[in-house]
């Protein structure tokens, strides 16, 4: 079963993604039993039918905007976001708005190129779930990678994880 | 200077260990090339021509003569003996092995320095007026606000994975001395009319490919929110700046498409979010920070010290580099002293280890233990008294530091170039060489005056071509290095973007071009005319005529 970095553990995942092949439109709705996660176009052609069931959420390409979700969140348990490679960082924005500017409590996922080195931003951006690609790691691996959530104890900066910047949360001597 | 806390210095040390593991797992095959790329350029190390380079991050310019020393050891022990001063008044090394990088990496952190973000596409390095606290015409000392914004852009975990690189610089003065209209953003730190601190905020400069000047988008941001401001501007780049043609994705690119009445619009729309949350400043923060930014304990001295202006009478060279690489202090009886690295003898910006010690302990005898790196390339003693300044000119004089050169047409500004640099299209350090060997008679370079010549290697501009009033540009042509040239460019508070001149030449023409262009500058200038004032009130052509010759401007115009 694909493995997950939940809330800073590994876990079993078994959520299947839906795609679209290219030049399908989102109309045709055939879907698999089970945690599902399905693209936004499919989202918003069938947010009736899709609205409340158990397990679903969407995914977002790294060119898709998550304002289009505003109204929708509460009806939608999870979000994965999609890095197409690693150094597309849009998806920290997104994660990051998601959380700060729509106040969204559900899962945010990481999926896509999704390495290790990059886990700490992606935690302090708020994706609280972080899926590497089945087989990018090992599973003795996948353990050994979530000593990056801890890359730096005490960061500067005001995110998501720590709203608050050093400079609020520390007497800092002169 | 800021020095570090325990809270900073745990984030340079974790980061060590981090980049040490990565080196480990790079090496053992776990990260691939394509993985660890941009983990060792958020780390300043490129993969060059010959070895590794490494750059290492010098805070708005500012080190100490501990942080030099341990440069100098570095030099030593791990590189050739020598270490660059670059653009971005970093300094790299050329020769470090991958796998010892690490190992320096902890050498710097034992000194409050690191290579965090001084490549890659994240907030790099923030730039400064290298006179900063000492020049007569500030309003406001930047370096406060230049640490603030460091520790804020310090692995911004939203903000690591950019379009592209993206470059700020902070100017408090009068005079611009930071190149902010080339820059992503800009910041001019000053009083609005009701005496409160802000910033002008300017966006979308900057050089390389496509040089822009930096439009105004905030006539004054009230300092609380001048992070809020820059996040609002990150976060509107970073989810809509180009990611499909890596030449068309600096901020500049999105700015100039949506128009900067528009980049401001969505900008404003963004702050609206994040104005007054936890990320405004406080006072106490920005006290703290400009604490450690305090005036030196300067002795009470009178203007003009007796001794230094009979030393002048006496020496004639003494005299020379005390006009040229000697500034106005605004503390009576002080100086500020430029410590020329532009000896013909050597690559522009290149100081030796041996150098690097000596300045160390001039600093300290000198100038309260304090050097810094200017963008120009040099580095800077900011608080020398007067009556010290012949004491350091002979020892500096000894060392090949006191090139009396200063903002002459032979302080060229250059990058590594096709020498060291694999991203060059042509060798840059030679070309400089040359012009520096034509003009060596100094006699004629003071009658030439002040005159910017700056050399890039390729479109990437770290040589500052486009601002130079001269600027050189390699190029490409078939295999063969050639040189573009452009007049008319400057830096400063009239920014302009230079133009060329027309086809480009050999190496071994460069040195006649630019005495061909300085001949028709000496025709053409009126009575104390500066180059660039020249050069602005003809245009170019007496200058193509004088470096092309008649025929070409005729065949020119009729294929036009």
């Amino acid at each position: 079963m694909p493995k997950l970095i939940k809330n800073g553990r590994v876990i079993d995942d078994a959520a299947q993604f839906l795609a679209l092949d290219e030049g399908q439109g989102p109309e045709a709705l055939s879907l698999p039993d089970g945690p599902l996660f399905v693209p936004l176009a499919v989202w918003q052609a069938h947010r009736g039918a899709l609205s409340g069931r158990a397990g679903l959420g969407v995914w977002l390409d790294s060119n898709e905007n998550v304002d289009e979700l505003e109204g929708d969140l509460d009806s939608i348990g999870a979000i994965a976001l999609n890095f197409p490679k690693f150094t597309d960082g849009r998806a920290y924005s997104a994660a990051a708005l998601l959380r700060s500017r729509y106040g969204f409590k559900g899962e945010i996922r990481a999926i896509g190129d999704v390495l290790r080195d990059q886990f700490f931003f992606m935690q302090r951006c708020g994706f609280d779930a972080i899926q590497p690609k089945a087989g990018k790691y090992s599973d003795a691996q996948l353990e050994e990678a979530l000593a990056s959530l801890k890359d730096f104890s005490t960061p500067y900066q005001a995110a998501i994880d720590q709203p608050e910047p050093l400079f609020r949360r520390a007497q800092r001597a002169a | 200077m800021y020095r570090y806390d325990p809270y900073d210095q745990k984030i340079v040390d974790e980061r060590v260990a981090q980049f040490r593991d990565q080196t480990r797992r790079y090496l053992a095959g776990e990260l691939t090339d394509d993985e660890f790329r941009p983990l060792r350029l958020q780390n300043g190390l490129y993969v060059q021509r010959h070895a590794p380079m490494l750059r290492v991050a010098v805070p708005y310019g500012l080190l100490s003569s501990t942080q030099v020393r341990k440069l100098a050891h570095i030099a030593r022990t791990y590189d050739k003996g020598y270490a660059h001063i670059t653009t971005r008044q970093n300094v790299q090394f050329n020769w470090p092995e991958l796998k010892i990088v690490p190992e320096i990496l902890a050498e710097l952190a034992g000194v409050e320095m690191h290579a965090i973000q001084t490549s890659g596409a994240c907030i790099r390095n923030i730039t400064s007026d290298p006179f900063a606290g000492v020049a007569g015409d500030e309003y406001l000392d930047p370096r406060p606000w230049c640490e603030v914004l460091r520790q804020w852009s310090t692995f911004h975990p939203e903000f690591a994975f950019l379009p592209r690189k993206f470059k700020i610089a902070v100017n408090g003065a009068h005079q611009d001395r930071a190149v902010i209209q080339c820059h992503d953003i800009g910041l001019e730190l000053k009083r609005d009319a009701a005496g409160e601190i802000g910033f002008r905020v300017l966006v979308g400069g900057g050089m390389g490919r496509t040089p822009i000047i930096g439009e105004e988008i905030n006539a004054f941001v009230p300092w609380q929110h001048i992070i809020t401001y820059n996040e609002a501007i990150l976060r509107v780049y970073n989810r809509h700046g180009r990611r499909d043609n890596l030449y068309k994705a600096r901020i500049k690119i999105l700015v100039k498409a949506l128009g900067v009445a528009e980049f401001k619009r969505q900008v404003e729309e963004e702050w609206a979010f994040g104005k007054d949350g936890a990320n405004t400043l406080t006072e106490a923060e920005v006290a703290r920070v400009a604490a450690h930014f305090t005036t030196p304990a300067y002795e009470t001295l009178p203007g003009e010290d007796a001794g230094y202006a009979s030393q002048r009478a006496a020496n004639t060279a003494f005299a020379a580099w005390a006009r040229r690489n000697v500034l106005a202090h605004k503390v009576p009886g002080y100086a500020i002293v430029v410590l020329s690295l532009k000896n013909p003898a050597t690559a522009p910006g290149d100081i030796t280890a041996e150098q690097l010690d000596l300045v160390a302990e001039w600093a300290d005898i000198y100038s309260f233990g304090e050097v810094r790196a200017t963008h120009e390339q040099n580095l800077v003693l900011a608080d020398v008294k007067q009556a010290d300044l012949f004491a350091l000119w002979e020892k500096a004089r000894a060392a090949g530091l006191a090139t009396p050169t200063f903002g002459l047409l032979t302080d060229i500004i250059c990058c590594p170039g096709g020498d060291f640099c694999a991203l060059a299209n042509a060798k840059s350090i030679p070309i400089a060489n040359a012009i520096q060997a034509r003009f060596d008679d100094l006699d004629y370079l003071y009658d030439i005056g002040d005159l910017e010549l700056n050399i890039s290697g390729c479109m990437n501009s770290c040589g500052h071509h486009h601002v130079g009033h001269i600027g050189i540009l390699g190029v490409d042509k078939n295999g063969e290095e050639w040189y573009q040239v452009s007049l008319g460019g400057a830096q400063g508070n009239h920014t302009s973007i230079g133009k060329v001149i027309g086809r480009s030449f050999a190496a071994a023409e460069m040195p006649d071009v630019i005495s061909k262009i300085i001949d028709v500058y000496r025709a053409q200038r009126l009575d104390g005319e500066r180059f660039i004032d020249t050069v602005r009130r003809t245009g170019l052509d007496p200058f193509k005529l004088g470096v092309y010759g008649e025929a070409a401007i005729i065949e020119r115009k009729q294929h036009a």
